[in-house]
C-alpha cells in the first residue's frame, strides 16, 4: 500500500458535550456545541473549515452545522456507514482529502441522544422499510426475537470461550479494568464507581454469556474533532496528534452486526485484515504502541482486538488481560478514559478523543511518554483503525 | 388555546383525504352538525370552583416526590433552599392537578360546585361516542406553590372539532381549559387538555376480556424481496430452502442474488433435511421484547448440507444447550401468517 496519507494530517482540536442519560436538547444542539468546542480548542474559526466527515447514522446535516458555526463553504464532506464501525472512517476520509489537497481543515463530529432517544439495545433499532439494507439483513434474525446487539455479539463470545477456554471472568476482567479508569474520570458514568470482578459475576445476565457489566453505556452526547494539515498544525497551540496511519476494513465475511457465516466467528476478520497495513503505513510495530483505545461496546470483543493487532497470540488475550497489561500501570493501558463500558457510548468517538489527550499529555489517567496510540472502530461490523502519533 | 390544527396529523393518525375517499362522509355531515348543536350550550361554560381537601403540605409533597422519583432538592431540602428565593417547602408544579382531586370515595371537597365539568363528554357518550383517549396536556405554570397554599380550580370546555376520522375510529376532539387558582384567586397554573371522544368500541362476538380487540404485538415480519422471497415462501410451503448455484453448485445462506464463488446469477434451491448441530448459541434474558417468551434460546445451526442458519431453540433448558449438540428442525407456525424453522435437540421429548 502506498501510504500517501501518513502524517499529512493531524487532529488539532477536540470538543465534547457532557455525557449523560438525558441531554435535554436536540442532537443538532449537541453537535454544534461539540464542534464549537473543538474549534475553540484548536484555535480555528468556523470560517476556516472547508471539510466535514461524520457517520451515516448521524442525524445532523453538514450544511446545518456549517451555517451555525460561522462557516462559509465546504469543499468536501463524507459519511461512513455501519454504526460504530464508522468511528475511524471519517479520519481516513479527512486525511485523504487533506493529503490530496481537496481541502485543508475538516471537522469530524458525532452527536447522539442514544439513551433518551432511540436506544440501540431496545430491540427497536431499525425501520421496516423494504428499501433499508438493515432490515433486509436483519430479516433473518428479528422473527426469532434475535434483535439486540448484546445477543448478536454473544454468538461470537460463546465461540471464543469454546475455542480458547476463555470464561465469563476473562470478559469480566476487561469490564473491571475499564471501570477502574472510569472511576477516576469525572466525565465518566462510572466516575468514583469502580467495580469488582465479583460484582461483574453477580450482575444480571443479558444475553448469555454477556452480563450487564459486559455491556457499554447507553448515552447522550457529542464529540467533535478538527483535523488539518500537518503544516498548519505546527502553528497551533496544541500538540498535534498526527494521523500516522488509518484504514477502513471490510472482508468477504463482513456483515452488519451479524458476522455468523465465516469459517471462524470467534475473531474479528476485519481487524485481522487491516492490522498489518495499519502498522506498515505508520512504519511501526505493536511494540511502539503506548496506549490503545479499542472499541468496547461489549467486553468480550476487546480480547480478539488485542490478538488481531499483535499484542498477544491468538487465543491468549485472556492471559494478557489477566496479567494486567491492559489495566492501570500495565504495558498497554487500554481505554484510559474508561471506554464505552465506563465513560459513555458515543459510538467510539470518545475513545479517539482520549487518544488525542494521551498524545497531548492531558488525560486524567495520563500514561507516561505516550508517542503512539492505536484506535479502533466498531467490531462485528465493517470497520477501521488508525494510529495517532505525537507531532 | 390549542387548536386541533396545531396537532400534527401524523400524531393523530388523521387523514382528511382518506376521510372523504374511504368513508364518503364530508367533514361536517349531518351527524356532526346535530351533535354539535346539542352540545353547543355546554361549550365555553366556566364550571367551578373545585376546592382542595388539604392545603399544600410537606407530607403530600414528600409522598408525591417519593412516588414519582423526583429528587429535586428544591422541594424538600431545607438546607438547599436557604440559597434560593423560597423559604418554605415548595411543591413540584406538576402536582397542580392533584390538589383538587376527589377523595377515594369520589367526593369533591366542601365548597365545591355540584356541576359536572364533563357533561359534554357524557352527552357525546350517550350519542355513541363513548371511547375516550387523552391526546395532549399543555401546561403553563405561573408560580410555585409553597406550604400552606390553598388551591381551587375551574374547568371550561373551550373547543370541540367537527367529526374527525382517525385510526381509532370517528370522533370529536374536545379541549378543556383548567385554571388553577390560589387562596387569593390568583392563577398559579393552567392547562389545555385535549381528549378524543370516539365511537364506542364495539364488543366483538365471543370476546371475553375487555381490551381483547387491541391488536396483539406480533413477531417482526421479514422483508421479502426478489432475492429472498423463495426462502419465506418455502417455509410457508413446508420446506427450508437453501440457495444453490446453478453453475458451481455451491450452497449459500442467507440468500443473495450472486454466487460468491463463481459470480453466477443463476440459482435454484435444495430442501434442507432439517438436521444439524449447534455451532454457537445465546440465551436472551433482557430486555424482554414482546411477544417472545423469556429466556429466549437462540442458536446458530450448522445444517448438515453445509450452511449455517440462525434460529430459536425449543424444548431445551438453557443449561442443557451445548455447542455440537445435534438438533432437528420443526417447521412451526408461530403466528397466523408466519412459519419459521425452529430447532430442538434430537430425541427431545415432545
Amino acid at each position: 500500500m502506498t501510504a500517501t496519507i501518513s502524517r499529512k494530517a493531524a487532529i488539532v482540536g477536540i470538543g465534547a458535550t457532557e455525557f449523560s442519560k438525558d441531554s435535554g436538547r436536540t442532537e443538532m444542539q449537541l453537535a454544534v456545541e461539540a464542534v464549537k468546542a473543538a474549534l475553540d480548542d484548536a484555535g480555528i474559526k468556523g470560517a476556516d473549515i472547508d471539510g466535514m466527515a461524520t457517520f451515516s447514522m448521524d442525524n445532523n446535516w453538514e450544511n446545518e452545522i456549517l451555517r451555525q458555526i460561522g462557516g462559509k463553504e465546504l469543499k468536501f464532506f463524507s459519511r461512513t456507514e455501519f454504526g460504530g464501525g464508522a468511528a475511524c472512517g471519517p479520519f481516513v476520509h479527512a486525511a485523504t482529502a487533506i493529503s490530496s489537497g481537496l481541502c485543508d481543515t475538516v471537522v469530524i463530529y458525532r452527536a447522539l441522544n442514544e439513551r433518551s432517544g432511540l436506544r440501540f439495545g431496545s430491540g427497536q433499532l431499525f425501520s421496516t422499510s423494504p428499501m433499508d439494507p438493515n432490515i433486509i439483513n436483519f430479516s433473518h434474525y428479528f422473527p426469532y426475537g434475535f434483535m439486540t446487539p448484546a445477543a448478536w455479539i454473544a454468538f461470537s463470545a460463546r465461540r471464543y470461550m469454546h475455542e480458547f477456554g476463555a470464561t465469563s471472568e476473562d470478559f469480566g476482567r476487561v469490564a473491571v479494568s475499564m471501570r477502574d479508569f472510569a472511576a477516576t474520570n469525572p466525565n465518566a458514568f462510572f466516575y468514583e464507581r469502580p467495580i469488582t470482578l465479583e460484582e461483574h459475576q453477580n450482575s444480571r445476565m443479558i444475553a448469555d454469556p454477556l452480563r450487564l457489566l459486559d455491556c457499554c453505556q447507553e448515552s447522550d452526547g457529542a464529540v467533535a474533532f478538527v483535523v488539518t494539515t500537518a503544516e498548519k498544525a505546527k502553528d497551533l497551540a496544541n500538540t498535534p496528534a498526527l494521523i500516522a496511519s488509518a484504514r477502513q476494513s471490510i472482508v468477504k465475511d463482513s456483515r452488519m452486526m451479524t458476522p455468523f457465516y465465516g469459517e471462524s466467528i470467534s475473531g474479528i476478520p476485519e481487524f485481522d485484515a487491516c492490522a498489518s497495513d495499519i502498522y506498515k503505513m505508520a512504519g511501526l510495530s505493536p511494540d511502539d504502541i503506548d496506549v490503545a483505545c479499542l472499541y468496547d461496546h461489549f467486553s468480550p470483543w476487546v480480547l480478539p482486538q488485542l490478538e488481531a493487532f499483535g499484542f498477544c497470540d491468538r487465543g491468549e488475550a485472556k492471559d494478557f488481560v489477566k496479567d494486567g497489561h491492559i489495566s492501570r500501570g500495565g504495558k498497554l493501558p487500554v481505554n484510559t478514559h474508561g471506554g464505552q463500558l465506563g465513560e459513555a457510548y458515543i459510538h467510539g468517538m470518545n475513545g479517539i478523543a482520549e487518544a488525542v489527550r494521551q498524545i497531548r499529555g492531558t488525560s486524567v489517567n495520563q500514561v507516561n511518554d505516550v508517542n503512539h496510540v492505536l484506535v479502533t472502530a466498531g467490531a462485528g461490523v465493517p470497520t477501521g483503525a488508525a494510529i495517532l502519533e505525537k507531532g | 388555546m390549542q387548536q386541533m390544527s396545531d396537532i400534527p396529523d401524523k400524531l393523530l393518525n388523521v387523514s382528511n383525504h382518506s376521510l372523504e375517499n374511504q368513508e364518503g362522509i364530508p367533514m361536517s355531515d349531518n351527524v356532526s352538525a346535530a351533535i354539535r348543536e346539542k352540545v353547543a350550550h355546554l361549550l365555553n361554560r366556566r364550571v367551578g370552583p373545585y376546592k382542595s381537601w388539604n392545603p399544600v403540605s410537606r407530607t403530600q409533597v414528600w409522598q408525591w416526590c417519593t412516588a414519582m422519583g423526583d429528587d429535586n432538592p428544591l422541594y424538600l431540602d431545607d438546607d438547599y433552599r436557604k440559597d434560593t428565593e423560597f423559604d418554605d417547602v415548595t411543591a413540584p408544579p406538576t402536582m397542580m392537578q392533584m390538589w383538587t382531586m376527589r377523595d377515594a370515595q369520589g367526593n369533591y371537597p366542601p365548597g365545591s360546585t355540584d356541576d359536572n365539568p364533563y357533561e359534554l363528554l357524557k352527552l357525546l357518550e350517550d350519542n355513541g361516542y363513548g371511547g375516550v383517549m387523552a391526546v395532549s396536556y399543555d401546561q403553563t405554570f405561573h408560580r410555585y406553590l409553597t406550604e400552606g397554599d390553598q388551591v381551587h380550580h375551574y374547568s371550561t370546555l373551550v373547543h370541540m372539532t367537527d367529526l374527525k376520522s382517525t385510526g381509532m375510529g370517528k370522533g370529536f376532539f374536545v379541549t378543556e381549559l383548567a385554571e388553577f387558582l390560589d387562596q387569593n384567586n390568583e392563577k398559579f397554573a393552567e392547562a389545555n387538555i385535549t381528549y378524543f371522544q370516539y365511537e364506542t368500541p364495539k364488543k366483538q362476538p365471543g370476546a371475553k376480556k375487555p381490551g381483547s380487540d387491541v391488536q396483539k404485538i406480533t413477531r417482526v415480519h421479514p422483508v421479502e424481496n426478489y432475492d429472498n422471497e423463495h426462502f419465506w415462501q418455502g417455509l410457508r410451503d413446508g420446506e427450508l430452502l437453501i440457495q444453490k448455484c446453478e453453475s458451481c453448485s455451491t450452497l449459500r445462506h442467507p440468500p443473495q442474488p450472486m454466487c460468491s464463488e463463481c459470480q453466477s446469477l443463476e440459482w435454484g434451491t435444495v430442501a434442507a433435511s432439517g438436521k444439524g448441530t449447534v455451532y454457537t448459541y445465546t440465551v436472551m434474558y433482557y430486555p424482554e421484547i414482546p411477544p417472545f417468551d423469556y429466556p429466549n434460546a437462540i442458536a446458530l445451526i450448522d445444517l448438515e448440507e453445509g450452511v449455517r442458519i440462525a434460529t430459536q431453540l425449543t424444548d431445551v433448558k438453557p443449561d442443557d444447550i451445548k455447542i455440537g449438540m445435534e438438533v432437528e428442525m420443526t417447521l412451526t407456525e408461530v403466528q397466523d401468517d408466519m412459519t419459521l424453522p425452529l430447532f430442538r435437540p434430537v430425541n427431545s421429548t415432545k
